[in-house]
C-alpha cells in the first residue's frame, strides 16, 4: 500500500460532502426524537427522497426543485407514519420498520425508468477570498450550497430548541406528554410537525446522495445510511451540535476507508466496506455503557404513544 | 368527532378479524397502485392471489409456495418470540446469511467425501452461525445497554459484505470460471437438501418450519419460558417482580431467533439457492417481520401468514412475467400490508366512539 498516494487535502475536502446525507437525516430524526417519537423509517424516507429528488432534478434540470421535491416526499411519507402512530396509536418500532420496507419498495418502483441516467452537474460555490485560502479553502469553502444549508439547519435547530418557546414546548412534549397536555399544548399536532420535519430532512439527505454526491440512481443506494443516522442521534446524546461532530467524524472515517481501498490496502474491499457499520456499532457500545450512558439523556417519553384519555 | 376508548382487554373477535381486514385493504390499495401503473387491477390481484393456487399453471406454482413459505415461517417464528417479549431482533437477514455461510463452509470442507453425518453437521453449523451472529446484539444489549434494533440491523450490512467476501474468496469454487460463487451444493449429494417428494416443494427446511411451529405453540401455551416471554412483553414491571430474569430472556429470544434464521439460511443454500453467491439473500429476513406481525405473533397465525406472503412472492413473479408488473411493486405491496395491519390494530385495542363536539 502506498499511503503517500492519498491526497490528504482532497480527503478532508470530500469529508464534508460525504457527511452531509447522514447529517441531514440525523438532525431531522433528532427533532423527532426530542418530541418523543422514535421513527425507525429514516432509511425508507431517505431512499424515497433520493429517487424523488433525482427524478425531479433530471426532469426539470433544476437541483433546487429536486431538493424541494425530496423534502416534500420525505415529509409526505413520514405523515403515513405520523397518522398510524399518533392517531391509530400503533407501535412506533413496528411502524417505523414498515415505513422502511415500504420506502425501499416504493423507491425501486419510482426509480425504474431512472437507472443508468446521469444526474446534473452541480457546481461548487466559489466564495471570493475564502475559497482561495490555501489548504483551508478547498477543505471548507469550495462545496455546493447544500453542504452549507445542512450546517445552517443544524444551527437553526440548536437555536430553536435552546432559545425559543417553540423549542421548549417541543422538548416538554418529549419529556412528559401528559404534563404538556395538561398545560394545553396539542401533543399530537406538535409531534406530527416534528415527524414531518424529520421526514423532510431525511428526504433532503437522500437527495443529496443521489443528486450531488453520486450523482446517479441505483436501487437501495442509501445502503444503511438511515440506520447510521439513527445511531448518530444516540451518539450525539440528542444534542444538535454533537450531531455535526459525529457526522463529520463518521464521514471522515468512511472517506478514509474509500481512500484506503483506492490506495490498494492489502485487505479485501469487502472488509473495508464493513468498517462504517462496525465503527457505528462500536460507537453505540461506547456511548451506551458506563457513566456517560446515552440513555440518561434520551427524551423520557421516547417511543411511547400518547392517548389523551389514559 | 371520533374518540378512541381503550378496551380493558384486546377484543378477541377483532384480533382474528384485523389480519383479514388488513389483507383486504391492502388488495384495494394495491389494486389502486396497479391501476396507477396502467395495469388492470382485477387481473393483477387475480394473477397474484388466485392463479398460483387454482389457475391453469397452478401445478408449477404450488410447489414453489412451500419453498418460499418455509424460510419465512422458520424465521418469523423466532422473531415473534422476541417481539412478544419486547426484544426487537430485526437483523434476521444477517443471521440468515451467516447460517448459510457457516453451514456451507462445513459442507464444502468435506468436499468431495460422502458421509451420512455431513448434512447433520452442516445443520448444526448453520444454526450456530445464526445464533452466534444474534448473540452480538444480545450480549451488547445485556452488557452495555446498546439498542438491539440498531446493532442487529447494522450487522445485516456487515453480513452482506462478509457474504461477498466469501463468495469471491474463501468459499469460491476453485473449478469454476464463470460468475463467482461457491460450489453448487445441490450437486454434492452428502450436503444437499433435495425436494423430498417431487412436485410438492417440501424440503428439510419446510419440515423444520413445521416442527418450529409446533414447538413454538407448546412453548408459548404450556411452558414457563413462554409465559415469561408474554409477561415481559405485556408488563415488564410485573415480570421483574415475578422473577423473570431479563438478561436470560434477551439471550434466549435473540439466540432462538438467530438460530432459526441461521437454519433457514442453511436449508436455502443447500436447497433452492444451491450455492453461496453475492446475491444469495433475497430479503426473507425482512419479509419475515411482516409475516410475524400478520400472524399476530402466534405460531398458527404465522403459519398461515407465511403461506400468504409466499403467495405474494410467487404471484408477484407470475405478475411480473405475464403483466410486466415490476418486482418493486410487490415489495411496496408487502410494505403496505404491514401499514394496514398496524393501522387496523387500533380496532382490537380501542373502542371507537362518536362523541358530540364540546364534551371534552
Amino acid at each position: 500500500m502506498d499511503l503517500s498516494s492519498i491526497n490528504w487535502i482532497l480527503l478532508l475536502a470530500s469529508l464534508m460532502v460525504a457527511s452531509t446525507p447522514i447529517l441531514l437525516a440525523a438532525i431531522g430524526e433528532l427533532v423527532c426524537e426530542r418530541a418523543g417519537v422514535l421513527n425507525l423509517g429514516v432509511e425508507g424516507m431517505m431512499i424515497t427522497g433520493a429517487i424523488c429528488g433525482f427524478a425531479i432534478s433530471v426532469e426539470t434540470q433544476s437541483a433546487t426543485l429536486g431538493f424541494i421535491a425530496a423534502a416534500l416526499s420525505g415529509a409526505a411519507l413520514s405523515m403515513i407514519f405520523g397518522f398510524l402512530t399518533q392517531y391509530l396509536l400503533s407501535n412506533q418500532v413496528a411502524t417505523g420498520l414498515a415505513l422502511t420496507l415500504f420506502g425501499l419498495g416504493l423507491s425501486a418502483l419510482i426509480g425504474q425508468g431512472y437507472i443508468g441516467i446521469k444526474g446534473l452537474e452541480i457546481a461548487s460555490l466559489h466564495i471570493p477570498l475564502l475559497s482561495d485560502i490555501p489548504v483551508l479553502g478547498p477543505i471548507l469553502f469550495r462545496h455546493d450550497l447544500m453542504v452549507y444549508v445542512s450546517i445552517a439547519i443544524v444551527a437553526a435547530t440548536w437555536a430553536t430548541l435552546k432559545y425559543t418557546r417553540a423549542g421548549l414546548i417541543l422538548r416538554a412534549v418529549g419529556e412528559n406528554h401528559d404534563a404538556a397536555h395538561a398545560l394545553g399544548y396539542k401533543v399530537i399536532r406538535i409531534r406530527l410537525m416534528a415527524i414531518a420535519f424529520g421526514g423532510a430532512c431525511a428526504g433532503l439527505g437522500g437527495a443529496y446522495l443521489s443528486v450531488v454526491r453520486v450523482p446517479q440512481w441505483t436501487e437501495g443506494m442509501t445502503a444503511g445510511a438511515g440506520w447510521i443516522a439513527l445511531a448518530l442521534v444516540v451518539f450525539a446524546s440528542w444534542k444538535p451540535w454533537r450531531i455535526l461532530v459525529g457526522a463529520y467524524l463518521f464521514g471522515g472515517l468512511s472517506v478514509l476507508q474509500l481512500n484506503l481501498q483506492a490506495a490498494g490496502l492489502k485487505v479485501p474491499v469487502e472488509y473495508l466496506s464493513m468498517s462504517p457499520y462496525l465503527i457505528t456499532i462500536l460507537v453505540l457500545v461506547i456511548m451506551s455503557s458506563g457513566r456517560s450512558r446515552a440513555a440518561l439523556n434520551a427524551p423520557a417519553e421516547l417511543g411511547r404513544s400518547f392517548h389523551a384519555s389514559s | 368527532m371520533i374518540r378512541l376508548e381503550k378496551r380493558p382487554t384486546p377484543s378477541k373477535a377483532w384480533t382474528y378479524a384485523t389480519p383479514v381486514l388488513a389483507v383486504a385493504l391492502t388488495m384495494l390499495a394495491g389494486g389502486l397502485m396497479f391501476a396507477l401503473l396502467g395495469k388492470n387491477p382485477f387481473l393483477a390481484i387475480k394473477t397474484i392471489f388466485y392463479d398460483p393456487i387454482l389457475g391453469e399453471f397452478a401445478f408449477y406454482y404450488r410447489g414453489q409456495l412451500l419453498v418460499k413459505a418455509g424460510p419465512l415461517i422458520l424465521i418469523a417464528i423466532g422473531l415473534a418470540m422476541g417481539f412478544k417479549a419486547g426484544i426487537w431482533n430485526i437483523g434476521a437477514e444477517g443471521q440468515y446469511i451467516m447460517g448459510a455461510i457457516c453451514g456451507a463452509a462445513v459442507g464444502l470442507a468435506f468436499y468431495p467425501a460422502e458421509h451420512w453425518y455431513i448434512f447433520p453437521l452442516m445443520v448444526i453449523a448453520g444454526a450456530l452461525g445464526g445464533l452466534l451472529w444474534a448473540m452480538i446484539p444480545a450480549i451488547l444489549k445485556v452488557k452495555f445497554h446498546t439498542n438491539e434494533i440498531l446493532v442487529s440491523l447494522l450487522l445485516v450490512y456487515v453480513a452482506e459484505q462478509l457474504l461477498a467476501a466469501m463468495a469471491l474468496g474463501a468459499l469460491r469454487n476453485p473449478d469454476a470460471t464463470g460468475f463467482p460463487g461457491s460450489r453448487n451444493l445441490q450437486q454434492y449429494p452428502a450436503a444437499s437438501n433435495p425436494e423430498l417428494w417431487a412436485g410438492t416443494g417440501i424440503h428439510y427446511g419446510v419440515v423444520a418450519a413445521l416442527i418450529a411451529v409446533i414447538f413454538a405453540y407448546i412453548l408459548l401455551s404450556r411452558h414457563l419460558t413462554g409465559f415469561h416471554i408474554q409477561l415481559a412483553g405485556q408488563s415488564p414491571k410485573a415480570a421483574r417482580f415475578g422473577g423473570v430474569n431479563p438478561t436470560m430472556l434477551v439471550v434466549f429470544c435473540m439466540g432462538l431467533s438467530g438460530a432459526l434464521a441461521g437454519l433457514a439460511g442453511l436449508f436455502e443454500v443447500t436447497g433452492p439457492a444451491g450455492q453461496i453467491a453475492i446475491n444469495f439473500n433475497s430479503g426473507y429476513g425482512f419479509t419475515a417481520i411482516i409475516v410475524a406481525f400478520l400472524g399476530r405473533l402466534h405460531p398458527i397465525g404465522i403459519l398461515l401468514a407465511g403461506l400468504l406472503m409466499a403467495l405474494t412472492y410467487i404471484g408477484g413473479e407470475a405478475a411480473q412475467a405475464t403483466l410486466q408488473i415490476p418486482a418493486a411493486a410487490i415489495q411496496a405491496f408487502q410494505g403496505m400490508l404491514l401499514f394496514f395491519l398496524l393501522g387496523v390494530d387500533v380496532l382490537s385495542n380501542y373502542k371507537i366512539k362518536r362523541v358530540k363536539e364540546g364534551v371534552a
